[in-house]
């Protein structure tokens, strides 16, 4: 209540407070900031936009105050509100004169509308004004709007300033229109396209800020044409290098490195110009190779150039020394403990083993790991990598692992996508029918609506063809495999509709066919889907179908059919259902029943699923009646295509559709419409819309769905649209097709490999492990524990030949046991360990000094000094000698104060020591602020002076939030 | 190219919000909600990196606030990892030793450095120094332009700076 008071008697003192804002201003900030819950967040907002009607409806507000009513808009608008009431003020006010105003102006509307607001044409004039200015500031100002408001229509307005602005004598301004450049060429490429040479001609611009922005747009354009820019390798390359070599200026360095974005830039671009292209690759092998070397893994940076360099070498054509400097560079990252560089080391591999595949061998307790960890994200990307090296060898675990991650999932958009990784790879590799139906059976069980339906169609063109021809035992213990599959899981609660549609389906085919389940059985269990599932048309359809032809195959079986009671009364209620397509199915199901035995055979025959059933295609059964009318008197039929005076329904779909992508004025006349070259399309359409008819009806039905696959069909060019109906059986249909078709690297080869990656693994594990062993020793439990991780690996990587396998990834958990080691290990290496654990990245430290301030009331300098000690004796062990004087320094800093704002450049430290620095001063600085929240660590003064000044302005650090006075940087 | 940046704090509440690419206020909200309780949730010792609708979200910890770039799949995490960091330094260059208090009452401040750091969603000068000269030459403008316009509020920007 006391602190309430001063509060407000401070902020009765004057209404300009110390950020030069109104006191209304900090008013709204302050309660928003006190906001308990965002209810109450909510409500004050939507008092604020009142208030900003109000005060914006008056007549003649000062310039000075619309420009605060303005920013508290864009305030308004970023906690998620709209604002658009005070648009068109924001509009006005670029028009102002004052510079002042008119960047405010330009701020809120870059903020407030998108490209297709209706306000952008106001704005369009103020622009082309503002690009000419005299006044630098006033053109970048204007830029910056530029790129995020113009839009296709209005790039022409803009374009010739914009254009001249390219030779302006500053270079930000030049910096700027190349991007406001690249925008327009990104929003509307027709427009720009005549412009791309001015992209080469800056690339030569002598800031190299200039250069730097060119090499974005130039990268789009050789992304879409490689060719047309080979003759820029050169440049590229010799850029690049006198980067490197340090040639630019020292402002661009960035921790140490020389302008390492620029070097990014470049690597991206030398990937696309050397793909698959030797002689360009050649040219840059040296440049790359230097860059390896240069980089250093220690600062993020470093490793964020060396990832560049990685994908770099994997695109381009490959270069063995270059690919073992990946190589050596990946296995660093994997060895790592921080998991950033963990993940970019699975990414970087998964690029890397489509060139040398044997590399993943080496790392693949690593990859394991990372499998396993809590991680999601970087579980994630490692599935990327498994999918990318799935062979048939691998493919249970592989996909066994990715279904158990997508059942623990709840994120859709992901498991759609792994659930289709899943199908993907089960179609291409899987070692079975049996094993392909269960993984199936899996997916749809746990992501069922989120996969596409033509993987259900595909499964049941599976079942229903089988191994092929020949193999017919084998077809039917399949079928009956897969029957009584699902019916187990037919029991179970919420099914997803595809799934059932599936099992509705086989169970109709195939339920009673090898005799071990009555026909009322199967029909009973199917009348319970129907009524489970009474919401969805769909499945019920499947379902009565499927009962349908469990009673013909009865029928024609001569067996007396007895028609369940349920089913009675389902086909009743669906012989009135508001589903046409429902009620024709029941009216035919009891039609059905009331013929005799030959008649039903012939229309609904035994597993005839598969039989091709011919359809004419020309309806020739139809001439006469043709013949006919004609001779009547009746018009003959035109084809569509060729009624040239009517333009066609698709012809005119398709321009609009163009019109409306190019979205311009037109100012040409209108082509004379053209006839449509494929006739074929119409057909085509059709064959593929009716593969998709959910329901595999009786014949009827099947004379239209069948064709579609039959190989007279597909050679008329219904082809690409069926795509994987074919391809399916073919990939690993019968076996001996399934050896041939999976890549070479199988089971003969492997062993080879595996055997030669036994030694070279023996080799590398001891040279960088002699230390751990003496501790590995006492840590048997552990190897024990991850026998089983070594069979996963195994199964994942290896071959057949597991014996050969063993040594060598025994060693492998060596190395990692030894790395882990020292966690439990003797008291001498428990300081290492603890040295190591601070080293993480900054987040920890700083959530430790959040949560746990109190636990840290020991003093932390006594702390660190222990650190400093104990890294000393075992620093070698750690991360080098070089490193215990950054302990000292970190005195050093937090002594002198201000020291800390201006660090980058100042101190001489790389970005490494740079983070513990940091991350150490900030520990002690928050285990200070336990006691006094103004206490700020290396810059108490200004921190002080902070602090009043808000305190003044009657803001406090609330009790959830201490931090706002910590410095972002620490 | 960089979809969007946010800054957010462990509270969740939002200070910063800047779209490259077109989202409706909805949208934004969604989002905003999302990945406020994706990476508020996220362990200290994670990556920085977060999958989420097809694109790639990297985040860094700074004290209590959140900095998070959405970036497209083929983009360099880590890159951006170290622009996030380009962008606090150059921050903390500009307010002397910043902190969130600066960023909430000054926001507009931070949106005028960021758009001399990215523009259109890419990153448009990696020279700390140029952008803290275009900055400064920016703010004296408007200085001088204080000035003319009331003597007394100039005098509180000096003081504030």
């Amino acid at each position: 209540m006391e602190q309430l008071k001063t509060i407000g008697r401070e902020l009765a003192m004057g209404s300009q407070g110390g950020f030069g804002q109104s006191k209304e201003f900090l008013d709204l900030v302050k309660s928003i900031g006190e906001a308990r819950s965002k209810a109450e967040e909510e409500r004050i907002v939507l008092l604020e936009i009142e208030t900003l009607k109000r005060r914006l409806s008056e007549p003649e507000i000062p310039k000075r105050k619309m420009k605060e009513y303005i920013i508290r808009l864009v305030y308004v608008e970023m906690l998620g509100h709209d604002g658009s009431f005070a648009y068109i003020h924001a509009v006005k006010m670029t028009h102002d004169d004052n510079l002042l105003l008119k960047r405010t102006g330009y701020l809120a509307v870059s903020l407030f509308l998108s490209d297709d607001h209706d306000l952008i044409i106001l704005i369009v004039n103020t622009i082309q004004k503002d690009l000419r200015s005299d006044n630098y500031l006033v053109v970048c100002a204007a830029l910056n709007a530029v790129c995020k408001l113009i839009n296709d229509e209005t790039v022409p307005a803009v374009l010739p300033q914009v254009v001249d602005l390219l030779a302006h004598p500053k270079e930000a301004v030049r910096k700027k229109a190349i991007m406001a450049l690249h925008r327009f060429y990104q929003k509307s490429p027709s427009s720009v396209s005549h412009l791309v040479s001015n992209f080469r001609k800056r690339l030569c611009d002598n800031d190299p800020g200039v250069m730097g922005a060119t090499l974005w747009p130039l990268f789009d354009l050789i992304t879409i044409d490689v060719n047309s820019y080979k003759d820029l390798v050169v440049s590229f390359v010799s850029i690049l290098k006198q980067v490197a070599e340090r040639r630019l200026p020292k402002a661009y360095d960035y921790h140490q490195l020389p302008a390492p974005f620029i070097q990014i830039r470049l690597l991206k671009i030398l990937a696309l110009l050397g793909s698959g292209d030797k002689q360009s690759s050649e040219s840059m092998y040296m440049v790359v190779s230097d860059i390896f070397r240069k980089s250093e893994s220690t600062s993020n940076i470093g490793n964020a150039v060396l990832y560049e360099c990685i994908c770099c070498v994997s695109s381009i054509y490959p270069n063995p020394k270059l690919l073992e400097q990946a190589a050596q560079v990946i296995s660093r990252f994997l060895k790592s403990d921080s998991h950033n560089l963990k993940y970019m080391g699975i990414d970087a591999l998964g690029r890397l083993i489509k060139i040398s595949p044997e590399i993943a061998e080496q790392h693949q307790l690593a990859v394991i790991d990372c499998l396993e960890d809590p991680d999601d994200t970087l579980k994630r990307k490692t599935f990327e990598l498994l999918y990318k090296m799935t062979k048939s060898s691998n493919v249970e675990v592989i996909v066994d692992r990715m279904i158990d991650y997508m059942i623990s999932i709840n994120d859709n958009h992901y498991k759609t996508y792994i659930a289709s990784r899943c199908v993907e790879l089960a179609e291409k590799f899987a070692p079975s029918n049996q094993w392909f139906i269960q993984t199936m059976n899996k997916v749809f069980e746990h992501a069922g609506d989120l996969v596409n339906v033509k993987v259900a169609h595909n499964l049941m063109k599976l079942i229903a063809e089988g191994f092929g021809e020949d193999d017919d035992t084998a077809d039917s213990q399949l079928r009956s495999s897969a029957v009584e599959s699902y019916l187990r899981i037919i029991g179970e609660p919420k099914l997803p509709s595809v799934f059932l549609q599936v099992i509705c389906w086989v169970l109709g085919e195939y339920g009673t066919a090898d005799g071990k389940y009555s026909a009322s059985y199967i029909t009973g269990k199917l009348c319970d889907v129907a009524e489970a599932y009474s919401n969805d048309e769909s499945v019920k359809a499947y379902a009565v179908t499927a009962i349908m032809k469990i009673y013909a195959f009865e029928i024609s079986a001569q067996r007396k059919v007895e028609i369940l009671p349920e089913c009675q009364s389902l086909v009743e209620e669906l012989s009135a259902s508001h589903s046409t397509d429902l009620q024709q199915r029941a009216y035919e199901l009891q039609a059905v029943i009331s013929l005799d035995a030959p008649a039903v055979e012939s229309i609904m025959p035994l597993d005839a699923s598969c039989e091709d059933i011919e359809i004419d295609k020309n309806l020739s059964f139809l001439n006469g009646y043709v013949q006919e009318a004609l001779e009547k008197g009746a018009q003959p039929y035109i084809p569509e295509n060729e009624r040239s005076g009517v333009l066609d329904v698709s012809n005119f779909g398709n321009q609009d559709h163009h019109e409306a992508l190019t979205h311009s004025l037109k100012f040409e006349a209108y082509d004379l419409p053209k006839p449509v070259v494929s006739s074929r399309v119409p057909p085509a359409a059709v064959a593929s819309s009716t593969e998709l008819v959910p329901v595999p009806e009786p014949s009827y039905a099947r004379e239209i769905r069948q064709p579609a696959s039959s190989p007279s069909v597909s050679d008329a060019g219904s082809l690409e649209l069926k795509l994987r109906l074919d391809g399916v059986q073919k990939k690993w249909g019968r076996p001996t097709y399934s050896s041939s078709a999976s890549p070479s690297s199988n089971s003969s080869s492997s062993t080879s490999h595996n055997t030669t990656n036994g030694v070279t693994q023996v080799d590398s594990v001891g040279t960088s492990n002699s230390k751990a062993r003496d501790t590995y020793d006492s840590k048997r439990p552990q190897v024990e524990i991850s026998q089983e991780k070594q069979k996963l690996a195994s199964s994942l990587f290896g071959g057949s030949s597991k014996t050969e396998k063993r040594p060598s990834s025994t060693n492998h958990k060596a190395s990692k046991v030894g790395s882990h080691a020292s966690e439990k290990s003797q008291a001498p290496k428990a300081a290492v360990v603890h040295t190591e654990v601070n080293h993480e990245p900054v987040p920890d430290l700083l959530d430790l000094g959040d949560s746990t301030s109190s636990a840290l009331s020991v003093d932390p300098f006594k702390q660190l000094e222990g650190l400093l000690d104990q890294t000393d004796v075992a620093s070698n062990v750690n991360h080098g000698t070089a490193k215990t004087p950054d302990f000292m320094g970190l005195y050093a800093d937090t002594s002198v104060s201000g020291l800390s704002s201006s660090f980058g450049d100042l101190l001489p430290t790389n970005r490494d020591e740079f983070n513990l620095t940091s991350e150490l001063s900030s520990a002690t600085r928050t285990a200070q602020g336990g006691v006094t929240q103004i206490n700020k660590g290396p810059n108490p003064k200004d921190a002080l002076e902070k602090d009043s000044r808000v305190r003044q302005m009657g803001v406090t650090p609330t009790r959830p939030n201490p931090n706002l006075f910590r410095d972002l940087l620490g | 190219m960089i979809q969007f940046v946010l800054l957010i704090s462990r509270q969740g509440k939002v200070r910063l919000t800047k779209w490259y690419s077109p989202y409706t206020q909805k949208e934004r909200n969604k989002v905003l909600r999302e990945l406020s309780g994706v990476i508020l949730a996220r362990g200290p010792k994670l990556c920085n990196f977060v999958d989420w609708r097809g694109y790639k979200v990297v985040y860094k910890r700074y004290a209590s606030l959140y900095f998070c770039m959405c970036i497209d799949q083929e983009d360099n995490e880590l890159e951006v990892l170290e622009m996030i960091h380009h962008f606090v330094e150059i921050l903390d260059r500009y307010f002397g030793s910043v902190c969130e208090l600066d960023l909430i009452f000054n926001f507009h401040k931070a949106y005028y450095i960021l758009d001399e750091i990215l523009i259109a969603g890419e990153l448009q000068e990696s020279s700390k120094k140029t952008v803290a000269r275009l900055i400064a030459a920016q703010d004296s403008l408007v200085e001088t332009a204080k000035e003319q316009a009331s003597s007394i509020s100039n005098i509180i920007a000096q003081a504030t700076k």
